[in-house]
C-alpha cells in the first residue's frame, strides 16, 4: 500500500469528524468563520515547519550522519532560528491583531443579551433596543442572524466562561465585575454552547443551547417569549400546576403570569419551548422533567434542587406534565 | 605565573584593619611543570584514606541522616519520580472515565480531584522537583566541586518535600484533596468547602519553600563552587541553565507564595482580598497565580533542554556549537517568561492593548526557543552522529516539542485563543510541550546519566522498547485531543454527552493513554531491576568532555580526588593528562588532613580560587527542622493553631541548633594548603563568603514576595473604585512614622556593630546588636498599634485587610531580623564571633538591608497612601 494512504484516510476521517453543534470547525457566525479560516491556514503552515525541522533532524541523525559543512550549520541557527521566525512570527501578530477589533466590535442590531452564570446554569436577560425591562430566560441564547448582537457577562458566585464555539470565541463571567462580547450569527440553526471556565462540581453539566433565527423568525419568538406563561389545559397538568405551587417551588421558580417569582433558579415561563432541560444535559421530555424533579443531584451533582423522590411518582408526573406544557 | 595577592583578588574595605584581611597566597594559575610534577604514591594512599573517612555516608540507620548531594540527589529524583507515577495512574483512571460518554466509573467530585491533583502533582512534585534532585545530583560533579555549598540545606529541603508531599498525596485517600483545579481560581476554591483548597495553599507553599531553598543552594553552586579556571564562559552549559532556571524560580515562586499568603488568610480569617462584594477581586489572584504560573512552563522545559545540551555533544562527538547564542538564548527565555502570564487570560476581558502585547510577547518567546532548538540540529548536522539511545529520547522530544510548540504559536495569537481557551486543544497543546519538552528529554537524561550515578547501564533493549511505546501512546493519546477541543470539549469536564462527536476521539485517546503507561512502566522496570550480573561500566561510557564523567568507578564518596584547573569548555576531551592528575591528587585540595568536608570556593566570573569552605557533615537536626516546619504548615489546615505556633518555633529552634552548631565555626587555623602551591583563607565572611551568596539569594527572592504584596495594594486602587471605601478609618501616621524611624534606627545600629565589631569594639558591637533588637519590636509594635487603634477590621474590607496584611508581613520578617540579631549577639558572647571571623554578622546586616527596604516600603504604603487616594 501506498504510505500516504493510512495518511490520507486518517485526514477524510478527521475531516468527516470535523462536523458538530459544538465545533469550532463547523462555522455559523462571522467571527467563527473566520477563526476556522485562520486555524486551517496555521495548521497548514505547522505541518510544512514540523516537517521541514523534523526532516532536517532525521537526515542529520540517520541519513547522512557523517560531519557536514559547519558554516551551514551556523548559517542554520542564525536563518532558521531568528531571521526566519521573526519574520513570518511579525507577519502573522500583524493579521491577528488586525482581526481582534471585529472579533469584539459593538452590537449593531440593537439587541443586547444579557447572561449571567450561576452554578450550574445560565440566566438570560433580552434587553431589545429601547427597552426597560429585560425579557428574562435561561438556559438557552436565541439570536436573530445577520446583525451583531451584544452580549454582556456576568457571574453569580464563581467564574464561568461563555462560549458558543460554532458563532465565536469565548469570554468570561467574573464575579463583581461586567465583561461585554459580541455575535454576529449568520446560519440559522440549532447549535451548543458550554462553560468553558472550571466551575465547581458539575461544571460538566453546563451546557445550553444557541438558537439563531432568521430575523423574522426572531422577532416572533422574542415577541411570544415576552408574553406570560399559556398553562397547559388538561386535567393532568392542572393537578400539576396545584402540585408545583403546593410544593413551594415558585420560591425559587418564576413562571410569568403565575404567583410563581422566584429568583433563585431559572426561569420557567417557556420552559417547554427550549431544546433541552437541566442547562444542556436532559432533552425536553415529560420522563426527563420527571426524572430532574425526582433526583436533580443524580443528574448533575451538587445541584442545590432539593430532590422531590419522596412525593409519589403520579404526583411528579402531573408537575411533569404541566411543566411540558409550559410552551 | 602571578602572585595572587597583587592581581585584584582581594579587595581591602575602609573597616576592616589590616591584619584581619586574610587573602589567598602563592601562585595561581598553576604552571605546566607544577602540573607534572608526580605524587608519591604513599602520600596519595594516606589522603585517599583520610578523604574516605570524611565522606563516607553513616553505616546502618544513621544512612538517613547522610546530606552528601550523591546520597539526597537520588532520594530525591525517586521521590519525584514516585509522585510521577502516582499522579500518571490518577490521569489512567480520568482516561478510563473519558472512554465512554456519560460514564459514572469517577463520581464528578472524585474526578475533580483527580484532575486537580494531576497537574498540582505534575507541577510541584514532579517537575520542579525533578529539576532541582536531578541539578543536586549531578551540579556539583559538572563542576568538579565535592558536594553542594550547603549541603544541610539540600538535605532539609528534601526531606521538607517529602513530607509535604506525602501530606499533599495522601488527602486523595481520605476524598478530601483540593478539587478546584491545580490553578485554585478564587472565588471556587475560595467557598469550597472542606480542607481540600488548605490542604493545596499550605501544603504547597511549603513545598515552594523547600523549592526555593534548593534554588538558592543551586545558584550559589554555580557561581561559588566552579573549580578554578573555569571562568564563566567556560561553564557547562548545563550550569548555565542551572543559573537561569533557579533564578526563574526565584522571582516566580514568590508571587504565589504572597497570592498563598493573601488567599489563606481569605480561607481562615476571611480577609476579603478576592471576595468582590468588600472590594476585593479575584482577578488579582490570576495575576499572582500566572506570574508565577508561565514562568513555571520554562522552569520545567529549559532543565530538560540542560540536560539536552549535554547528551547532543557527546552523540555528536564535538562541541556543542552557538555556545554564545545559546546561554543568550536561555537567559532570554528566562527573562520573557516573566513578560506573558497574560496569555492565560486572554478570556478575562482585559483591554485590547494588554492582549496585543502579551500577544506579542508570547509569540517572540519562540525565538530564543527556536535558537536553542536549532543549536542542537545545527551541532549534529556539524558532528558525527552516533545514535546512541539518549540521543534517541532527544530525537522524539524533538518531534514532540517542535508540534506542540507550533500549536503554542496558534493559540498565543488572542483571537484564536478565545476559541480553544481552556478545551481539550490546550490540553493537548501543554502535554505536546511538556511531555516533549520535560518527560522525554529527562528519561533521556536518565539514560545518559544513569552510568554516572550506579556505574551500569540500563538496557539498551528495553531502552528502545520504553521509547517506542511512550512516542507512539503519545501521539496516539494526544493528537486526537486537539480535535477534540476543536469539536468545542472543554477541559475539567468529568463526563460528556455522547450525541455530538466527542466519544470516538476520546476513545482514541484512553487508548493511547495505557500504551504510554506501558511505555513508563517498561522504563521504571528498567530503572529499579536489579543488574546483579553486570560489571561496571567504563569511566566515560558516552566518550562525553564533561567534568562529570571524571568520577572515579567505582565511585567513592568523595566526588572528584582533587579539583583541577581547568582552561576548556570540554576538560575531557581537550585537557590531556588530566584524569590522571585528578586521580594522582595533583589538583586543589587531595587531602582532608583536619577531617574536615571542604570544598573549594571561587570568584563569581573569573573563577580565581577565594577561600576553601568546610561544609556540613551528616545531622538528624535538618530532618527535625523538616519535621517542625512541616508542623507549622499543615496544623493550621485542621485549624490547630496554637500546635501550629508551637511547631514553627520549634523548627526555629532546630535551624539555630544547625547553625550554631555546624556553620561559620571558627577554623583551628586562618589559611591552609589548598595544593599546588597555593594557600587559601579557611573562612571569610562578607561577599567572598558562600554563606553571604545565600543570603543575597534568598532575600531578591522574598523582596519580589513582598513587591507582590506591594503589587496587589496598586492592583486594587487602579481597579477598584471603592479603595479605600469612603469614610473608612485610615493607620495612624504618627505612630506609621515612628515604626519606620525604629526600623531605620534599627537596621542603623545593625550595620555599626559590624563595623565596631571588625575594629575590636566588641563593646559597642554588642551594645548595638542588644538596642537593635529592641528597636525592631518596639517597632513592630507601633505598627501594629497603628492599624488597631483606628480599629481598621480586616474582615470589613480589603483595604483594612491588605494593611494588616502588610503589617504581619513586616513583624514576621522582622521577628527573623531580631532573632539574626540575638543569634549575633550570642555568637559574640560565646565566642562564636570575633572580630575577624565575623560571617554571621555580615549575614545578618545583609538581612536587615532588604528588611529596611520592606519596612520603609510598608510604612510609606500604609502612611503615604491615604494621602495620594
Amino acid at each position: 500500500m501506498w504510505p500516504g494512504g493510512p495518511v490520507l484516510i486518517c485526514a477524510i476521517l478527521v475531516l468527516a469528524g470535523c462536523d458538530g453543534p459544538q465545533s469550532v470547525l463547523a462555522p455559523g457566525g462571522e467571527d467563527a468563520f473566520v477563526l476556522a479560516n485562520l486555524f486551517w491556514f496555521l495548521l497548514a503552515g505547522a505541518v510544512v515547519l514540523w516537517c521541514a525541522m523534523n526532516g532536517l533532524m532525521f537526515y542529520v541523525t540517520r541519513i547522512n550522519p557523517r560531519e557536514l559543512s559547519e558554516r551551514g550549520a551556523q548559517a542554520l541557527i542564525l536563518w532558521g532560528g531568528i531571521a526566519f521566525p521573526t519574520v513570518v512570527l511579525a507577519g502573522l501578530l500583524f493579521y491577528a491583531l488586525s482581526i481582534m477589533p471585529e472579533q469584539r466590535a459593538e452590537g449593531d442590531g440593537g439587541l443586547r443579551v444579557e447572561v449571567t452564570g450561576e452554578q450550574w446554569w445560565w440566566r438570560v436577560a433580552y434587553w431589545p433596543e429601547g427597552a426597560d425591562e429585560p425579557i428574562i430566560s435561561a438556559n438557552e441564547v436565541r439570536l436573530p442572524a445577520g446583525s451583531r448582537s451584544e452580549i454582556t457577562l456576568e457571574a453569580d458566585k464563581v467564574i464561568h466562561s461563555f462560549w458558543v464555539p460554532s458563532l465565536g470565541g469565548k469570554s468570561d463571567m467574573i464575579p463583581g465585575r461586567t465583561n461585554r462580547m459580541s455575535l454576529a450569527p449568520t446560519v440559522p440553526g440549532l447549535y451548543r454552547g458550554q462553560c468553558a471556565e472550571y466551575c465547581g462540581e458539575s461544571h460538566a453539566k453546563m451546557a445550553f443551547t444557541a438558537e439563531v433565527l432568521t430575523p423574522e423568525d426572531f422577532a416572533a419568538w422574542l415577541d411570544a417569549e415576552a408574553g406570560p406563561a399559556v398553562p397547559p389545559d388538561t386535567a393532568l397538568a392542572r393537578e400539576g400546576r396545584a402540585a408545583f405551587f403546593a410544593e413551594g417551588c415558585g420560591a425559587c421558580h418564576a413562571i410569568r403570569g403565575t404567583p410563581a417569582h422566584g429568583r433563585v433558579g431559572p426561569d420557567l415561563t417557556h420552559l417547554a419551548s427550549r431544546a433541552t432541560l437541566a442547562a444542556g444535559t436532559l432533552p425536553m421530555t415529560g420522563e426527563a422533567l420527571a426524572r430532574w424533579i425526582t433526583a436533580p443531584e443524580s443528574v448533575k451533582p451538587g445541584a442545590l434542587m432539593p430532590g422531590y423522590d419522596h412525593l409519589p411518582p403520579e404526583r411528579i408526573a402531573a408537575m411533569a406534565a404541566y411543566l411540558e406544557g409550559l410552551e | 605565573m602571578t602572585d595572587i595577592s597583587r592581581i585584584g583578588g582581594a579587595r581591602r574595605r575602609r573597616d576592616q584593619s589590616a591584619e584581619d584581611v586574610l587573602t589567598p597566597q602563592g601562585i595561581y594559575p598553576p604552571t605546566e611543570e607544577m602540573l607534572a610534577e608526580p605524587v608519591d604514591p604513599e602520600l596519595r594512599k594516606a589522603q585517599e584514606e583520610r578523604l574516605k573517612a570524611v565522606w563516607d555516608e553513616p553505616p546502618g540507620w544513621r544512612y538517613w541522616s547522610a546530606v552528601n548531594n550523591s546520597e539526597v540527589g537520588v532520594w530525591y529524583s525517586l521521590t519525584a519520580f514516585g509522585f510521577m507515577l502516582i499522579a500518571g495512574v490518577l490521569a489512567l483512571l480520568m482516561r478510563v472515565q473519558l472512554a465512554v460518554p456519560d460514564n459514572e466509573f469517577l463520581s464528578a467530585d472524585r474526578f475533580n480531584q483527580f484532575f486537580t491533583m494531576h497537574g498540582s502533582a505534575m507541577m510541584f512534585l514532579f517537575a520542579v522537583p525533578m529539576f532541582e534532585a536531578i541539578s543536586i545530583l549531578l551540579l556539583p560533579a559538572f563542576l568538579g566541586a565535592r558536594d553542594m555549598p550547603f549541603p544541610r540545606l539540600s538535605a532539609y529541603g528534601y526531606w521538607a518535600f517529602l513530607i509535604g508531599g506525602i501530606f499533599v498525596m495522601g488527602s486523595l485517600l481520605f476524598d478530601a484533596a483540593p478539587s478546584s483545579g491545580w490553578f485554585m481560581y478564587p472565588p471556587l476554591a475560595i467557598i469550597d468547602e472542606g480542607v481540600g483548597s488548605d490542604i493545596w495553599l499550605l501544603g504547597l507553599s511549603f513545598i515552594e519553600v523547600a523549592s526555593i531553598a534548593a534554588a538558592v543552594e543551586l545558584i550559589v553552586g554555580t557561581i561559588k563552587c566552579r573549580p578554578p579556571g573555569m571562568r564563566i564562559n567556560l561553564m557547562p552549559l548545563y550550569a548555565w541553565y542551572v543559573l537561569v532556571v533557579g533564578a526563574m524560580i526565584l522571582f516566580a515562586f514568590p508571587p504565589l507564595i504572597a497570592g498563598d499568603f493573601l488567599f489563606e488568610l481569605q480561607r481562615s480569617f476571611d480577609w476579603p482580598f478576592f471576595d468582590p462584594e468588600r472590594g476585593g477581586d479575584p482577578v488579582l489572584w490570576q495575576h499572582l497565580f500566572w506570574i508565577f504560573g508561565h514562568p513555571e512552563v520554562y522552569i520545567i522545559f529549559l532543565p530538560s533542554i540542560a540536560v539536552a545540551a549535554m547528551i547532543v555533544p557527546a552523540a555528536a562527538r564535538r562541541p556543542m556549537l552557538g555556545y554564545h547564542w545559546i546561554v543568550l538564548s536561555a537567559v532570554g527565555t528566562g527573562f520573557l517568561s516573566f513578560g506573558l502570564w497574560v496569555h492565560h487570560m486572554f478570556t478575562t476581558g482585559l483591554p485590547a492593548m494588554s492582549l496585543g502585547f502579551f500577544s506579542a510577547a508570547s509569540e517572540a518567546v519562540v525565538i530564543p526557543t527556536g535558537v536553542q532548538l536549532f543549536a542542537f540540529v545545527a551541532t549534529l548536522m556539524a558532528g558525527k552522529v552516533r545514535m546512541i539511545l539518549p540521543m534517541l529520547w532527544i530525537a522524539g522530544a524533538l518531534a514532540i516539542f517542535t508540534a506542540g510548540g507550533l500549536t503554542g504559536v496558534m493559540i498565543a495569537l488572542a483571537p484564536f485563543d478565545w476559541q480553544v481557551h481552556d478545551t481539550y486543544f490546550i490540553v493537548a497543546h501543554l502535554h505536546y510541550t511538556l511531555f516533549g519538552g520535560m518527560i522525554f528529554p529527562i528519561i533521556g537524561g536518565i539514560y545518559f546519566f544513569y552510568p554516572f550515578i550506579t556505574k551500569k547501564k540500563m538496557s539498551d533493549r528495553l531502552g528502545r522498547v520504553s521509547f517506542w511505546l511512550t512516542f507512539v501512546g503519545f501521539n496516539i493519546c494526544f493528537l486526537p485531543m486537539h480535535l477534540t477541543g476543536l469539536l468545542g470539549m472543554p477541559r475539567r469536564v468529568y463526563t460528556y454527552p455522547g450525541d455530538i462527536g466527542w466519544d470516538w476521539p476520546n476513545m482514541i485517546s484512553t487508548v493511547g493513554s495505557f500504551v504510554i503507561a506501558a511505555g513508563i512502566l517498561v522504563f521504571a522496570w528498567d530503572l529499579v531491576r536489579p543488574k546483579p550480573k553486570q560489571g561496571y561500566t567504563e569511566r566515560n561510557p558516552w566518550g562525553a568532555g564533561s567534568l562529570l564523567w571524571s568520577h572515579d568507578i567505582p565511585d567513592p564518596g568523595w566526588g572528584i580526588r582533587s579539583v583541577p584547573y581547568i582552561t576548556s569548555r570540554y576538560p575531557l576531551w581537550d585537557q590531556p593528562k588530566l584524569l590522571e592528575r585528578i586521580d594522582a591528587g595533583r589538583y586543589y585540595i587531595p587531602d582532608a588532613e583536619e577531617g574536615l568536608r571542604e570544598t573549594i570556593v571561587t570568584s563569581a566570573i573569573d573563577a580565581r580560587p577565594q577561600h576553601i569552605a568546610r561544609i556540613t557533615g551528616p545531622a538528624w537536626c535538618t530532618i527535625w527542622a523538616a519535621i517542625f516546619t512541616g508542623g507549622a504548615f499543615i496544623l493550621p489546615v485542621f485549624k490547630f493553631y496554637l500546635l501550629a505556633g508551637l511547631s514553627g518555633a520549634a523548627a526555629v529552634g532546630a535551624v539555630i541548633y544547625w547553625l550554631w552548631t555546624s556553620t561559620a565555626l571558627v577554623p583551628e587555623k586562618p589559611m591552609k594548603d589548598a595544593g599546588l602551591g597555593l594557600r587559601l583563607p579557611t573562612y571569610v565572611s562578607g561577599p567572598s563568603a558562600p554563606g553571604w551568596w545565600g543570603v543575597f539569594i534568598t532575600m531578591l527572592g522574598d523582596m519580589t514576595a513582598f513587591a507582590s504584596l506591594v503589587f496587589g495594594v496598586f492592583f486594587y486602587w487602579t481597579s477598584r473604585p471603592d479603595f479605600p471605601p469612603p469614610g473608612s478609618p485610615h493607620a495612624v501616621p504618627l505612630f506609621v512614622g515612628l515604626a519606620a524611624l525604629c526600623f531605620l534606627a534599627a537596621w542603623g545600629a545593625t550595620l555599626f556593630a559590624r563595623t565596631q565589631n571588625r575594629r575590636h569594639d566588641v563593646v559597642t558591637a554588642r551594645l548595638c546588636l542588644g538596642s537593635a533588637a529592641i528597636l525592631a519590636i518596639v517597632g513592630v509594635g507601633v505598627l501594629f498599634m497603628s492599624v488597631w487603634m483606628p480599629g481598621l477590621a480586616p474582615a470589613s474590607h480589603v483595604y483594612p485587610a491588605i494593611l494588616w496584611g502588610l503589617a504581619i508581613w513586616t513583624g514576621a520578617h522582622m521577628g527573623v531580623g531580631v532573632i539574626m540579631q540575638l543569634y549575633c549577639l550570642a555568637g559574640s558572647m560565646f565566642g562564636k564571633l570575633t572580630p575577624r571571623y565575623d560571617a554571621d554578622l555580615w549575614n545578618t546586616t545583609l538581612f536587615w538591608h532588604f528588611l529596611l527596604i520592606t519596612g520603609l516600603v510598608t510604612c510609606a504604603v500604609m502612611g503615604l497612601l491615604p494621602g495620594l487616594l
